[in-house]
């Protein structure tokens, strides 16, 4: 099956990892991921305000071309994926931002018809629970993780605003614990799993940044973590900045470790 | 004059945010789950409470404004839908939507930069930061 593939910016640059091993794990799953030619970058945060336009753009650019190629749009990183699929709602909702949208698209050179949200937006998790089903990804495990202590970070992009997101239980979320229970690994639960890591504040006021990722880092590795997973770039820089005790990866690393598809590239 | 000012603004904080804060409990809970807490001279509940009184001004002169991380905490675990997250988002587009108030500008990145720094991080902060 194929998908529209939104990779973002940060996949590009600093997080290659977790774009190579999303893009590899999914052909090894009989997901193809077709990126959208010339998407643009999403603006890493949604800004709530219903006057905003422009900012928004870039998303609906994206989500059109999904729409158009008759296609589910997949995105892999918590921050592209909170945006996107937030536009998507406001598109959906709020007829009068939807209207100036349009009107601003009508402007593009390449003409469209008008959007109102018609995209079905996945997160590569929700791929893996909704589409191709956690006992899927089980039966095609070649390496299990058996004995490895996996902290599931969710952060805060991921699941909030649940009404808007949809992606699980706000304050008791288990996606990520299925995730990792596919894989033949051993779930942590741990407080801080839904907490911020104090996000771009990174710029802002590194010495709350580091409180607030310190916070998370610990409270996984208190619970026996090995390691700890996310989907997020600026999580991850922030735990590993941080001083997180145990290692931080993407979750597409493990994935693509347990489903053999790491050896075969060495092999290649 | 000034009271006709604080009026309008306060009405164009109410339609940017979409939010009604008439329908706040003053149970605190936004601020008591809040992770910027600390580093703010006003917090979630109080946004919510000065705005209704009209009190924009206040909060467009504090630094608070930038405290917010967007992390929705407040938005979702009030029990009254309130969604405090959306005022302080609208009270900081307030302050730099006006000329020469960016918070950040290209020149104060290199400053805050390493080499591992995501991209992310950077377009986020431009994004809430600055026009
Ligand atoms: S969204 Fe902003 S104001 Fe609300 S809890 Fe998070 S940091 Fe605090
Ligand atoms: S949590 Fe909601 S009801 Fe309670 S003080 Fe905050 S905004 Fe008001």
């Amino acid at each position: 099956m194929k998908f529209s593939y939104y990779p973002g910016c940060t996949l590009r640059t600093k997080a290659k990892e977790l774009d190579r091993w999303a893009r590899s794990s999914a052909l090894a799953l009989g997901a193809e991921l077709c990126e959208v030619e010339d998407w643009q970058c999403c603006g890493g945060v949604y800004v709530s305000a219903r006057d905003e336009i422009a900012t928004k753009l870039s998303s609906v650019r994206a989500l059109m071309s999904a729409r158009d190629k008759g296609q589910p749009l997949v995105t892999v990183c918590s921050a592209c994926h909170n945006v996107i699929k937030q536009t998507n709602h406001a598109m959906q909702t709020d007829k009068e931002f939807a209207d100036k949208v349009n009107l601003y698209m009508s402007q593009d050179k390449e003409k469209r018809e008008p959007y109102h949200g018609e995209t079905q937006v996945y997160h590569y998790l929700e791929l893996l629970r909704d589409v191709i089903g956690f006992d899927k990804v089980r039966e095609a495990v070649k390496n299990p993780l058996t004995g490895k202590k996996v902290a599931a970070y969710y952060g805060c992009l991921l699941l909030r605003p649940g009404s808007v997101m949809g992606f699980d239980d706000v304050e008791n979320p288990r996606i990520m614990e299925d995730f990792i229970r596919a894989l033949g690994a051993e779930p942590v639960i741990y407080p801080m799993r839904n907490e911020c890591c104090g996000g771009y504040m990174a710029t802002e006021d590194p010495a709350l940044a580091a409180k607030k990722s310190g916070a998370v880092s610990e409270s996984a590795a208190g619970h026996g973590a090995d390691v700890i997973v996310t989907a997020c770039p600026l999580c991850k820089y922030n735990l590993v900045k941080n001083q997180s005790p145990v290692p931080v990866v993407y979750f597409t690393e493990l994935l693509a470790e347990a489903l053999g598809v790491k050896e075969d590239t060495h092999a290649e | 004059m000034q009271n006709k000012k604080s009026e309008n603004l306060k009405e164009q904080v109410l339609r940017m945010s979409g939010v009604n804060p008439s329908k706040c409990m003053r149970c605190g809970k936004c601020s008591g789950t809040c992770p910027s807490y600390d580093e703010m001279e006003y917090h979630p509940h109080q946004f919510v409470y000065m705005v209704e009184n009209g009190d924009i001004e206040t909060l467009m002169k504090s630094d608070s404004v930038y405290k917010c991380l967007s992390c929705f905490a407040c938005v979702d675990r009030c029990p009254r839908g309130v969604e405090p997250a959306k005022l302080v988002e609208a009270l900081r587009l307030c302050v730099i939507r006006q000329k020469g108030k960016n918070h950040m500008t290209a020149d104060d990145i290199p400053a805050v930069l390493d080499d591992e720094m995501p991209q992310q991080a950077l377009v986020s902060a431009m994004r809430k930061y600055s026009k």
